[in-house]
């Protein structure tokens, strides 16, 4: 039961963390009163923008032993950052300076985003000329795998608390962070404020566009950080097509099971990643009933939503204009 | 605000809601928008693929008219499209964010597949079609029914509950292909013999648009004319106002998202019967999130509809020859769609709002 128990946590954990980033990414954009269901398209962009940079550092730096540690991770990283900002400025420059529907620009951008990335995906296979759908950037993935170097030293602690990546502290870490701005500072208030009546922020002098601009950009790069921990941890530096599924909107069903806590959002994060891969822990499992079971974060969500409406306890809600565009002119 | 000449810092325009605007400079508007989003995604498959944009154009159109085939597949997938953008008018124009019709089509293409499967060959095949019908769009309606009951009965948030339903659609969609696999292990239905629905005359194509085209006139006419209709766009605009005047306002959202429901199912029976005779869960093929955009940028008018079902239409079959003529991915289909509806959603600002330029040392107006 315990060994059981010892290798079914982590596993739950790398899955779970995507979802970690995505739904944090959301929630700080949910906050600010935008609904961006461009998420799944920017975790994409995400993904392959720290696979175009790793690529290219890898191809600069030819033998293994002159990579440097910093450089392998941090250009990656950056470039990483600079595509999901693009997808995150493309949503608020339509939905906030040019007022568009959310839920249309939302669809929008993921069509473009996973087109974004299953095209530069294929453009890289090809430049790579290699036989399989898919390109493995093993050397520079190995520092971002690099696990804590006492891991191994602590026994069953060790292996359920300690080997993980630096990316998914990192995401633990925003998480906390996140939830400490948004309940705790002036900063989170203002943003709370925007998210439930934009117009009586807008009267005590917050400036709501700036907000919904900083709070939509920010998330959408802690989103995509989800697409690169995806490719250069989870999956050890091998971007497939369509590899990333339909996590996406996994991470926005979490936000909701979050009830729009970053804090919750952790534990929520390693219940779906558990939800998502239970079904190779029971044994005997036919092939069809393992479809069945990948549905249950699905229902488990659906459940949270109607409960959440159900009872409406005012901290449970959804932000109240979520989903609606601020004119400051229009009454 | 004219005459405030002392204020330190005057911004160049300031931002007007537009009263009304007729129709042919709407329109214009959005041709310029489209013309400027395949300029501008000229530009961006010239610098992805070093061709020449223009002959790029010039193999999609040959991609969707070249054959005659081809044309009529182009027409077909106009008219899929459009039936599921037409299942998700009446629930927009009631401002109901159904973003479920991916499930509600592949519920629908299940019912149907499974009448296929059960009642083929056991049942007279005019009888296993009437069957057909009533259980895609019986089904269709039912997953379409539940977000209702909730949004109605507890407000509950209908874009997320309708999201989530597509993707237990999806798992029972594959767990379904697996119990009716066709040889063991392969998990693929393959193609069912039965409950075909039937040609008119030599075309494969044309019994589909015909059904559509039927059920988009009548939409128009529920839409526009009907007391349904009026009740729905209505509480659309103002749930306290439908309230008001006395229209029950949780039966409209109830009946409203049927209808949709039961459209769907349509395409979803469209679809498995009279296109791919078999079922997996890619057969809705994301029509179900692009319908979204079909009709939102039709201004939900369903003859509008036609003409920007045919532009995705267009996109994607055309990119599909883009892939094979110049060995691209298929995936820059999604970047250039994704980049003319940025500009279609975009231009809508210039269609409802004026940007007024603030004229400086002068006197207001």
């Amino acid at each position: 039961m315990f060994a059981t128990l010892l290798s079914f946590f982590p596993r739950a954990v790398v899955q779970g963390i995507p979802l970690l980033y995505g739904s944090a990414g959301e929630i700080l954009t949910e906050k600010s009163g935008n609904l961006n269901l461009g998420i799944p398209g920017i975790m994409y962009m995400g993904g392959i923008g720290g696979v175009i940079g790793a690529f290219l550092y890898e191809n600069s730096v030819p033998a293994t032993e002159n990579l440097n540690p910093f450089l392998a991770v941090f250009i990656p990283l950056m470039s990483c950052l600079l595509v999901s900002l693009l997808g995150g400025l493309i949503y608020c420059f339509l939905t906030v300076t040019l007022r568009a529907n959310q839920n249309v620009t939302g669809l929008a951008l993921t069509t473009f985003g996973v087109g974004f990335g299953n095209f530069f995906g294929a453009s890289l296979v090809k430049l790579t000329g290699s036989d399989i759908p898919s390109i493995a950037l093993t050397r520079t993935s190995a520092f971002f795998t690099k696990k804590l170097p006492f891991a191994e030293s602590l026994g069953w602690f060790g292996k359920l608390f300690c080997s993980y990546s630096f990316l998914a502290y990192f995401a633990i870490i925003v998480a906390i962070v996140m939830a400490i701005f948004l309940k705790r500072t002036r900063g989170g208030l203002h943003l709370r404020a925007v998210g439930e009546n934009p117009a009586t922020a807008d009267a005590a002098g917050i400036n709501v566009n700036r907000s919904k601009y900083l709070a939509t950009c920010i998330g959408s790069m802690i989103a995509g950080l989800g697409g690169i921990y995806y490719v250069m941890d989870y999956a050890n530096g091998v971007w497939s097509n369509e590899g990333f599924g339909d996590r996406g909107w996994l991470a926005i069903a979490l936000v909701i099971f979050a009830v729009w806590r970053p804090n919750l959002s952790i534990f929520g994060s390693i219940v779906f990643g558990g939800l998502y891969i239970v079904y190779i822990f029971i044994p005997g499992m036919s092939m069809r009933s393992q479809e069945l079971f990948k549905m249950l974060p699905y229902v488990v969500t659906i459940i949270v939503l109607i409960m959440v409406s159900i009872r409406k306890k005012k901290e449970n809600l959804p932000p109240a204009s979520l989903g609606l565009s601020y004119f400051r002119e229009d009454r | 605000m004219m005459n405030n000449e002392k204020k330190p810092k005057e911004p160049l325009f300031h931002i007007a809601k537009r009263p009304a605007i007729s129709w042919q400079k709407a329109w214009g508007i959005r041709v310029i928008a489209i013309l400027l989003a395949f300029l501008f995604s000229g530009l961006v498959i010239m610098m992805l693929t070093k061709q020449n944009p223009i002959s790029v154009y010039a193999t999609m159109f040959d991609g969707c008219f070249r054959t005659e085939a081809k044309f009529w597949q182009l027409l077909q997938e106009m008219a899929l499209l459009l039936c599921v953008s037409l299942a998700v008018t009446p629930a927009f124009k009631m401002h109901f964010w159904n973003i479920g019709a991916e499930g509600q089509v592949l519920i629908g293409g299940l019912a149907t597949a499974a009448c296929m499967i059960i009642l083929g060959g056991k049942i007279s095949n005019g009888l296993l079609l009437v069957v057909m019908i009533v259980a895609s769009i019986l089904a269709g309606a039912i997953w379409a029914l539940i977000p209702a009951i909730f949004k109605a009965r507890f407000n509950t948030n209908e874009t997320l509950f309708t999201l989530m339903m597509n993707y237990v659609a999806i798992q029972l969609v594959s767990y379904f292909a697996m119990v009716w696999e066709k040889t063991k292990g392969a998990g693929t239905v393959g193609e069912i013999s039965f409950g075909w629905l039937p040609r008119i005359g030599n075309n494969d194509y044309i019994l589909n648009i015909i059904v559509v085209l039927i059920l988009t006139v009548v939409l128009y006419i529920y839409l526009n004319k009907s007391k349904h209709g009026y009740e729905l766009t209505v509480v659309g605009e103002s749930e306290n106002t439908a309230r008001y005047i006395g229209i029950n306002v949780n039966k409209v959202i109830i009946r409203t998202m049927l209808l949709s429901g039961a459209l769907c199912g349509v395409a979803g029976l469209l679809i498995v019967g009279g296109k791919d005779h078999t079922i997996n869960s890619s057969i809705a093929g994301g029509r179900g999130f692009t319908a979204i955009m079909v009709s939102w940028l039709a201004k939900f008018n369903p003859f509008y509809m036609i003409a920007t079902a045919l532009l995705l239409a267009f996109m994607q079959k055309g990119a599909g020859e883009i892939s094979t003529v110049y060995g691209i991915d298929k995936a820059v289909s999604d970047i250039i769609t994704g980049i003319i509806l940025f500009f279609i959603i975009g231009c809508e600002f210039f269609i409802n709002y004026e940007l007024k330029f603030i004229k400086r040392h002068k006197e207001g107006e």
